[in-house]
């Protein structure tokens, strides 16, 4: 059995593991290469293991609230704050342990794989250490429920990304694309920090609870509010907004580009619980649910369109996670534009959210399977460049495999789970505005058509004479692509029990507002 | 065979039926979706092509001339140039979006200011809308 204090800890513990493995992880590196590995791959199984015992928790008994600094949960509001929980409090609802879950399976899918990719690399002792930080911001920010405590996690999460696109330098291109990255998250960071400091003057509180309990929807709150939602949506990519995406994406390690979409991911729950937990109906809806429909839509088209002529595979792919992460704006957007009205909610809105929600869970597993392949060719044949590829299927078999497996995932093909979560999308899209969901499906075979064409240029025609020596992709990498195939398949063929065990919870949490605020300031 | 079992039966058939519908079939508010038979019907196709791969030419050696492409009695070109690169493919339809192509590409400049530009406009647009619908 678990212990009782792993269990009681573990939103604690899940963030302290990764934060202070990552720190001793270079003078672990000192000592041998193999230790090094040993000890970050051991941090990362300890950190999953805890995050999912956490998310088992909470689906099973509901949000789990932890106080730093007091003894019981209880304790949100001390008796002489004047009923304000001033501690930092990390409050997990479905919709955090359904982050958790992303960020666990996927955090040690892809350190598996670096062990291996990465192994001929110098300066692995940052990388990981930046990697481990990666994984305490991503934790963090889907975790807490302190809106300042959300922004330092943000910042963690952005130094150790920026670090990592860096990391191959790669006569200095990667170094550009860390920094654009780098100066659009700290001005994206700046703007939250004004947004933080508006809630603090007018709310006297940086609790996401208490400010949601006290929301007036004041002229400072709606700049407040535009303040994050271009922020973070910035930050996960999306149109007009996506630029720096292509940048980064193709030029960090692929391993990174694999945990870099978790974390564009966070970015986009911190979005979504802004609009909901924080100012659910008291805001326009139906004006802010359709800026996040026309930025699904923008960013479903004009990453799809992108994607196509692209030459570089893993540009290609950058476009394509701006595409999909248009599908999880348009279903959330469809939810929060009909938020006011509870018979159009029932309806078609729940299913809308449950479809983008269910996509943001597929999205992270496929799109991450599709980059750590992209660098699995990379390794054996040192380009990304597609015109130069061909044939490679007859040497790479697996990884031929696990990138079809991606590919169809990605493009919406049945039986694998970007179909059913696109499913979703499209006929409660549909209802909405048929328009919506025409465009929707019409992406989606723009995006079989580029993967069609991706696919014949690495793995179809003859064995070429330059790749004729090329070998698999070594053990460790498979199993890192493996996890992820095996998730996408699995999901693919049981989407009932996912949605209705994982989902649904999810999008009720975040749509209920009255239950997140109730279980900080009713000391649940 | 006696009729509690033929209902023990039953009810053990309803069960798993229930089973298979909680964990694969998918509500969708206007329909259903269930991958399982689309499953079976994958694995049936791929009998039926292996049942028409098995009954194939039994000649066939690979490795030998027989593996060769005949090209008009023409000599096979290099490998390399046989294999459609992939910026030959979609041609057609990067011409035919020509005019599309030709205003949103130019938008990619890889320029930071333009990036800040489009986030600050995207801001100060979102915050028109925000303030003037509320």
């Amino acid at each position: 059995m678990i212990p009782s204090f792993i269990v009681e800890n573990s939103p604690a513990l899940m963030v302290i593991v990764p934060l202070v493995a990552a720190f001793i992880t270079p003078f672990i590196g000192r000592i041998s290469s193999g230790i090094r590995s040993l000890w970050v791959g051991g941090a990362m199984a300890v950190t999953s293991a805890i995050t999912l015992i956490l998310a088992f928790d909470v689906y099973s008994a509901g949000t789990r609230l932890y106080v730093f600094g007091a003894r019981a949960a209880s304790a949100a509001i001390p008796p002489d704050s004047g009923g304000i929980p001033i501690r930092i409090i990390f409050e997990v609802d479905p919709m955090s342990a359904l982050m958790l879950v992303i960020t666990a399976v996927s955090g040690f899918a892809i350190v598996l794989y670096s062990l291996s990719s990465e192994r001929s690399h110098t300066g692995l002792e940052s990388y990981y250490t930046l990697y481990l930080l990666m994984i305490t911001g991503i934790l963090g920010m889907v975790s807490t429920g302190d809106i300042f405590n959300f922004f330092v996690f943000l910042e963690i999460l952005s130094l150790a990304s920026a670090g990592l696109i860096a990391y191959r330098i790669d006569g200095g291109v990667a170094v550009e694309a860390a920094l654009k990255y780098f100066v659009l998250s700290t001005i994206g960071a700046l703007a939250i920090l004004v947004a933080i400091g508006i809630y603090y003057g007018e709310y006297n509180a940086l609790n996401m609870a208490m400010i949601a309990a006290r929301m007036q929807f004041s002229l400072l709150d709606q700049v407040a509010l535009v303040l994050i939602i271009a922020a973070l949506a910035m930050k996960c990519g999306a149109v007009p907004m996506h630029f720096w995406t292509p940048d980064a994406y193709s030029m960090a390690p692929s391993s990174i580009t694999a945990l870099l979409v978790v974390a564009s991911q966070a970015s986009l729950y911190g979005l979504f619980r802004t609009v909901f937990s924080l100012y659910n109906v008291t805001l326009n809806a139906v004006t802010v649910g359709w800026l996040i429909i026309i930025l699904g839509v923008l960013s479903m088209v004009v990453g799809v369109t992108m994607a196509i002529p692209q030459k570089n595979v893993k540009r290609l792919m950058a476009y394509h996670a701006v595409s999909q992460t248009g599908y999880m704006l348009l279903g959330v957007g469809v939810g929060l534009a009909v938020l006011g009205n509870q018979s159009l909610l029932d309806a078609f809105g729940y299913m809308a959210m449950e479809g983008g929600i269910f996509h943001i869970i597929n999205h992270a597993m496929y799109k991450g399977l599709l980059f750590l392949t992209a660098g699995a060719i990379f390794l054996r044949i040192g380009t990304y460049n597609l015109n130069r590829m061909g044939g490679l299927g007859h040497s790479m078999k697996w990884t031929m495999v696990f990138f079809v497996i991606g590919a169809l995932a990605i493009a919406g093909i049945p039986p694998f789970n970007g179909f059913a979560s696109k499913l979703m999308i499209y006929e409660s899209v549909f209802v909405f505005n048929p328009l919506l969901a025409v465009i929707a499906m019409v992406v989606s075979i723009l995006t079989l058509a580029s993967f069609v064409k991706v696919f014949h240029s690495i793995f179809m025609g003859p064995k070429l004479p330059e790749f004729a020596d090329v070998k698999e992709a070594p053990m460790p990498m498979l199993l890192g692509m493996g996890i992820l195939a095996l998730v996408v398949v699995l999901f693919g063929l049981f989407p009932g029990i996912v949605v209705e065990s994982l989902i649904t919870p999810a999008a009720h949490a975040l749509v209920d507002q009255g239950a997140y605020i109730s279980a900080v300031l009713g000391g649940a | 065979m006696p009729w509690w079992t033929r209902a023990r039966i039953s009810a053990r058939s309803s069960e798993v039926h229930e089973t298979m519908d909680l964990t694969s079939t998918l509500l969708t508010g206007a329909g259903s979706w269930n991958p399982l038979p689309w499953v079976l019907g994958m694995v049936v196709a791929a009998i039926i092509a292996w049942l028409i791969y098995s009954m194939g030419e039994k000649g066939y050696k690979a490795g030998t001339a027989q593996a060769e492409p005949f090209i008009s009695g023409n000599p096979e070109p290099e490998k390399g140039m046989v294999h459609v690169r992939a910026g030959n493919l979609y041609w057609g339809y990067l011409e035919a979006l020509k005019g599309y192509y030709d205003r949103l590409v130019p938008l990619h400049t890889g320029d930071l200011h333009d990036y800040v530009l489009w986030y600050l406009g995207i801001t100060a647009l979102f915050l028109v809308l925000v303030v003037i619908s509320a």
